[in-house]
């Protein structure tokens, strides 16, 4: 995988990688996609996809939980006014 | 009495049932253990205090009559699971200190039954690696060493530190949980029973996420007996988990009252041999298929074609899945944040993220970006869903034939800390037998079965149906007799 699509992904996936990061991960991802490319030799015409082999329940969208403010914010590494702190976001 | 710590999850229960010790003798007697067996690192942090307090409720509950079916049975917990309070980071940087304000409902549940929590145990970060060198707190060593050197060996991962501190006998019985073979593949380096049960058996939640589709709970033990109780304390319907099954959990200590095997049918999948499987891999699972022929079960070749395309297919959807549960990992809401010389949120997060994670997850949240971004996510996503319908099929398919699958646990013994393969695909190989399990989300158990030449144990893996456990603790109980392994670590 080529330096330029790994700083691509690299950003997609908010991951700050080191110059030698980069060149590390461009050899293994390449060797690893590479290896999983066998997968478009099987004939799949006709199969449905699928995304899990057990079962998925959906509920009612209703309010279960609640009123735990402090705790949310407990881990919280910067808070104030019961809110999380980030860095500035407009000037 | 010998020493207490030799009891197992069984035999200590019938010991605190008739008087003969308390609870929290049971607890000190493993406590003072841990303490001259620090070297292993399987724990990466220990609870005294909340093990005494516990283990004395035990013992209030057992005098009134009240005991739940692990009561006072001091037990692991693999760092992956959240517990109240008490350090959770599934052994990653990125979740350094954090201590969440609720239960996981695997813990809640088998605490529910009386299990009194030594510690949480080491892993590989986020639950991804096969030898437990992944981890934030430093790798664990095997109890076991092999007869021809003096190295320290991988307990294999990632439930490495639960798996180890059940063989050096520094807890009764482990939590741990299995995405391609994370309980199974540790179970079988270090001779241990370890069961991975059927998808939506357990709750996941509170299970810090790796893959969503695959993640399952299951249990750690000595004894295919231990790792059934165990199973059933930690089982059961859960309305937070959208993918919880709504059933009764069965009674699978029962299942082991059936002491043969006959009129069942063992399958032999042709496609799990090959020229590179290791000879005495290949005599161990022959020997296996005859003790339970033995003890009168049919023996059937069966074929599961697609298996060679198992690890490919978890090499694109795990770290897809992965890619996008890790993305809750931002330095906002709780967890490790790198804000100097962050000029924006969004460099906030790169430099956050880049410094918590490890190489394999930064790997793989990579690869799963990559696998699923704009002109990829046909290719190899969605082809990779279709080839797991395939997979699938092909357990259904056998399943019509045959009522259990027997094969290796995994392609070799416990290797060196320093022999880890320096290739990725190479390392994902160790998984090649666990893998399409959890793909098809059907359970299997991982047997202690025998010695390898240089004297490590070696584990034989029972495959069944969707639900079917109660099969697998049966044919494992006979397989566990039959083996007769006896051999310990230390």
């Amino acid at each position: 995988m080529d330096e330029k699509t790994v700083r691509k992904i690299a950003k997609l996936a908010r991951l700050q990688l080191k110059d030698e990061e980069v060149q590390h991960f461009g050899q293994e991802l390449g060797g690893i996609i590479k290896w999983v490319e066998q997968l478009s030799e099987v004939d799949t015409s006709g199969v449905d996809e699928t995304a899990t082999a057990g079962g998925v329940r959906l509920r009612t969208d209703e309010v279960t939980d609640g009123d735990c403010r402090e705790a949310v914010l407990a881990n919280a590494p910067a808070s104030e006014f019961d809110c999380f702190v980030v860095p500035k976001v407009i000037e | 009495m010998s020493d207490l710590t030799d009891l197992t999850i069984a035999e200590a229960r019938e010991h605190l049932a008739q008087k003969k010790i308390s609870a929290v003798e049971l607890a000190k007697a493993y406590q003072s253990r841990m303490v001259g067996h620090k070297d292993f690192n399987a724990y990466i942090i220990e609870t005294p205090e909340i093990a005494l307090a516990a283990a004395k409720v035990s013992d209030e509950k057992i005098a009134k009559g009240k005991a739940g079916i692990m009561e006072g049975i001091p037990i692991a917990v693999k760092d992956l699971f959240c517990t109240r309070g008490v350090l959770s980071t599934a052994c990653s940087g990125i979740l350094a200190g954090f201590k969440p304000p609720y239960e996981s409902t695997v813990t809640a549940n088998i605490f529910g039954a009386g299990a009194v929590m030594l510690g949480k145990t080491n892993m590989d970060e986020f639950a991804m690696g096969s030898a437990n060198l992944n981890s934030f707190y430093g790798a664990v060593k095997n109890p076991w060493k092999r007869k021809k050197d003096n190295k320290d060996l991988v307990p294999g991962g990632s439930s490495g530190g639960s798996a180890a501190a059940v063989a050096a006998r520094i807890c009764a019985g482990a939590l741990g949980s299995d995405t391609g073979g994370s309980i199974r593949q540790p179970a079988s380096f270090t001779g241990t029973v370890g069961i991975k049960p059927t998808y939506g058996r357990c709750s996941r939640w509170g299970m810090i996420a790796f893959a969503s589709s695959l993640d399952q709970a299951g249990s750690i033990a000595r004894t295919v007996q231990d790792a059934a109780i165990m199973l059933e304390a930690i089982s059961g319907f859960d309305e937070k988990d959208s993918t919880s099954a709504e059933m009764q959990t069965p009674k699978f200590e029962k299942a082991l009252a059936v002491k043969d095997v006959k009129g069942l049918k063992i399958g032999i999948p042709k496609e799990y041999h090959s020229e590179r499987l290791d000879p005495e891999i290949k005599k161990l699972w022959e020997s296996g298929a005859d003790w339970l022929k033995k003890q009168g079960a049919e023996i059937v070749d069966i074929s599961l074609p697609h298996s060679k395309y198992a690890l490919p297919v978890y090499y694109i959807i795990a770290p897809a899945e992965a890619s996008s549960n890790l993305a809750r990992y931002d330095g906002v809401r709780y967890g490790l944040r790198i804000v100097e010389s962050a000029d924006s949120l969004d460099e906030m997060y790169m430099k956050t993220r880049g410094e918590g994670f490890g190489p394999e997850v930064k790997r793989r949240i990579m690869m799963g970006t990559y696998v699923l971004s704009a002109g990829y996510y046909d290719a190899y996503y969605r082809q990779a869903q279709k080839v797991r319908k395939l997979i699938i099929r092909d357990f259904d398919e056998a399943f019509k034939k045959v009522d259990v699958i027997l094969t290796p646990t995994t392609p070799s013994a416990a290797f060196a800390l320093d022999e880890k393969p320096t290739d990725p695909v190479e390392m994902y190989l160790n998984d090649i037998f666990t893998v399409p399990v959890n793909l098809a989300g059907i359970p299997a158990i991982s047997v202690p079965a025998g010695l390898s030449k240089d004297g490590l144990p070696l584990g034989l893996q029972l495959i069944g149906k969707m639900w079917d456990e109660e099969t697998l603790f049966r044919v494992g109980g006979v397989l566990e007799t039959a083996a007769d392994f006896k051999t310990r670590a230390l």
